[in-house]
């Protein structure tokens, strides 16, 4: 079968570039593995919601229009929302079906999958940025007796063991499941690297109201010094709650989670961490003073300080005189092992020599180092919103653009 | 971009180089792998000496402009001659160094003149270790304190975040922060 474009991947992303390219008239398929935002169904914990407000969950052609603007989705009204998306926008999708290969081809890719095969000038990779929990390697010391899992497949407290849990990485996820996991009565201890500190609320406004309105969030990749390291950037210790809940180190120390450095070795019946959390603190603190300034001068200039609550800044990170250096293992301590160290997408089926050494994909802000592909949903892919449902739109514009030009070039 | 300053700042450190240097070794990072060296002889009692002259790296060995020794030694406390720092001072040496460097060049690169840093760096141990006494205690430190005094163009919160940085970047910070595996042979 032909057709100009192939979309690889029927989530938030894939979808906002399908409706991109049908506004452009171009003839083309979303090919999904499983049913429409199959992530958000099968690869996610039960307590998990949204990190952005429902007024930002915006996609090409569509905006919230419920009566809660600053609430956090859950997981089901998520998947509500795609799957009214979807509706909305009648998408040519062939759900469960998974691709195998995309090869080069005389005149464009071949995309072969489980049913039927493909043959395009263009294809759009939007399989997401999270399909496989970053395992350290040190993960292959683990004792039997220890059960380890990843946040892939880690759905809620009660199916842990009894005993102590030890969650290796600080970022969004991490802080969650270290909260919820020890209010559990698991006693939890939390493996703390390189992580970015930031409040729920500030001067009473969400932090992600601040980074939409402050324009940090439409800022470009090309205008950042060095987008390497923007994109590796660890996400945000953020959890979304009714409540509206900061969740930083703080807050979890509180509760009695044990903050240790970074896991850096299993040896010996114990787990080891650096001693470097009091540094990893310190840079974070500082980091979230910075943000926190350009936020009140960006207020002032706009003249709305008024209108908001006075600035202020954020008790310094608690670190205990003495952070653990190595904790027990099974039987005495820990019992589980949490990877909360991060996410990589799976290209494994992309056989077209596009990644670098590191295994990540070679790309100019989605364009992709082979000629007419593109990549959607990666953080900081075009702009610092990229990786969140309210980043899609302006990317699929942007590339169906690029897309659509290189069909009539 | 940053607006040009009028005066330029200097904390006699090649900022160019170091950014080219990193360009270069993305590009070839087999150039990137180095092997430090240093070699030690016994004198007498307690006393050595460790030379210091080259290294590999950037794919071949590289020569020091003059051989640097070092001598190391027991304090008279110890019953020994005192002729030189204990090998711990020279960890702390080295940890003090290396975080030193690391803030100048970074101040250097954010565009912070400094005036003065000095560090004074301590090193908690308990000694019954060492001396097999009580084998729950470890034989090095079980602390190590470093305090820095900055004079700089620069608010406390940007000072705090050279010395932050610094730190992120620092090899003997890791190394002392960290694990390392220890291969010690007879040949």
């Amino acid at each position: 079968m032909k057709v100009a474009a192939i979309v690889i991947g029927a989530g938030h992303a894939g979808l906002a570039m399908s409706r991109c390219l049908s506004e452009r008239s171009i003839d083309h398929v979303v090919i999904e593995r499983g049913e429409i935002a199959n992530s958000w169904r099968t690869e996610r914990w039960n307590s998990l919601r949204l990190l952005t407000p429902n007024w930002q969950r915006r996609l090409p052609g569509c905006t919230y229009e419920g009566d809660d603007p600053h609430g956090f989705a859950t997981m089901p009204e998520v998947i509500a929302f795609v799957e009214r998306y979807a509706r909305l926008i009648a998408p040519p999708v062939e759900t469960h079906t998974r691709v195998t290969s995309v090869r080069r081809a005389e005149a464009g890719y071949f995309v072969a999958t489980t049913r039927g095969d493909w043959q395009c000038r263009t294809v759009v990779l939007a399989t997401g940025a999270c399909n496989i929990a970053c395992v350290p390697r040190l993960a292959e010391a683990v004792p039997a007796a220890i059960r380890t899992l990843t946040p892939m497949r880690y759905r809620h407290p009660g199916e842990l063991e009894h005993g102590g849990v030890l969650v290796v990485g600080a970022a969004a996820t991490g802080i969650q499941l270290a909260s919820e996991i020890h209010r559990s009565g698991r006693p939890v201890t939390l493996a703390v690297g390189e992580h970015i500190r930031a409040p729920r609320t500030y001067r009473g406004r969400d932090i992600q109201w601040w980074m939409d309105a402050a324009g940090v969030l439409d800022q470009r990749y090309d205008e950042v010094d060095d987008i390497g390291r923007a994109r590796r950037v660890p996400s945000l210790q953020l959890v979304g709650s009714p409540e509206h809940a900061t969740i930083d180190l703080n807050a979890l120390r509180e509760i009695g989670v044990q903050l240790a450095g970074r896991l850096v070795g299993l040896s010996g019946g114990k787990a080891w961490f650096s001693g470097s959390l009091r540094n990893q603190c310190a840079l974070s603190d500082l980091k979230l003073g910075r943000l926190l300034d350009a936020f009140d001068r960006w207020a002032t200039d706009r003249g709305l300080d008024a209108e908001l609550a006075a600035p202020h800044r954020f008790a310094p990170t608690v670190v205990d005189e003495k952070p653990p250096l190595s904790r027990d293992l099974a039987p005495r301590n820990i019992r589980t092992i949490i990877w909360a160290s991060g996410y990589r997408p799976d290209l494994s089926w992309l056989e077209v020599p596009v990644l670098d050494r590191k295994g990540r994909i070679r790309h100019d802000g989605g364009i992709v180092d082979a000629p007419g592909m593109y990549l959607m949903g990666m953080p900081f892919l075009r702009r610092r919103k990229s990786a969140l449902i309210d980043g899609a739109a302006a990317d699929a514009r942007d590339l169906s653009d690029h897309l659509a030009s290189y069909l009539a070039g | 971009m940053t607006a040009p300053t009028t005066t330029a700042v200097n904390n006699g450190v090649n900022v160019e180089a170091l950014i080219g240097a990193r360009e270069a070794l993305t590009k070839a990072p087999e150039a990137a792998q180095f092997r430090w060296r240093a070699t030690c002889d016994w004198m007498n009692g307690t006393h050595s000496r460790a030379t210091v002259s080259g290294f590999f790296g950037l794919g071949q060995d590289q020569k020091r402009k003059s051989e640097f020794r070092f001598d190391a030694d027991h304090p008279e406390v110890f019953a020994s001659e005192d002729l030189g720092a204990t090998p711990v001072e020279y960890v702390l040496v080295g940890l003090g160094a290396c975080l030193t460097a690391g803030i100048a060049a970074v101040a250097q690169y954010r565009n912070i003149q400094l005036r003065s840093v000095s560090a004074t760096i301590e090193g908690a141990m308990d000694i019954q270790g060492i001396l097999g006494i009580d084998g729950d205690v470890r034989n090095g430190f079980d602390a190590i304190r470093v305090s820095f005094k900055i004079d700089a163009d620069a608010t406390a919160d940007e000072i705090k975040a050279l010395v932050a940085q610094s730190q992120k970047r620092s090899a003997v910070f890791d190394i002392v922060t960290n694990p390392t595996n220890v291969t010690v042979e007879v040949v």
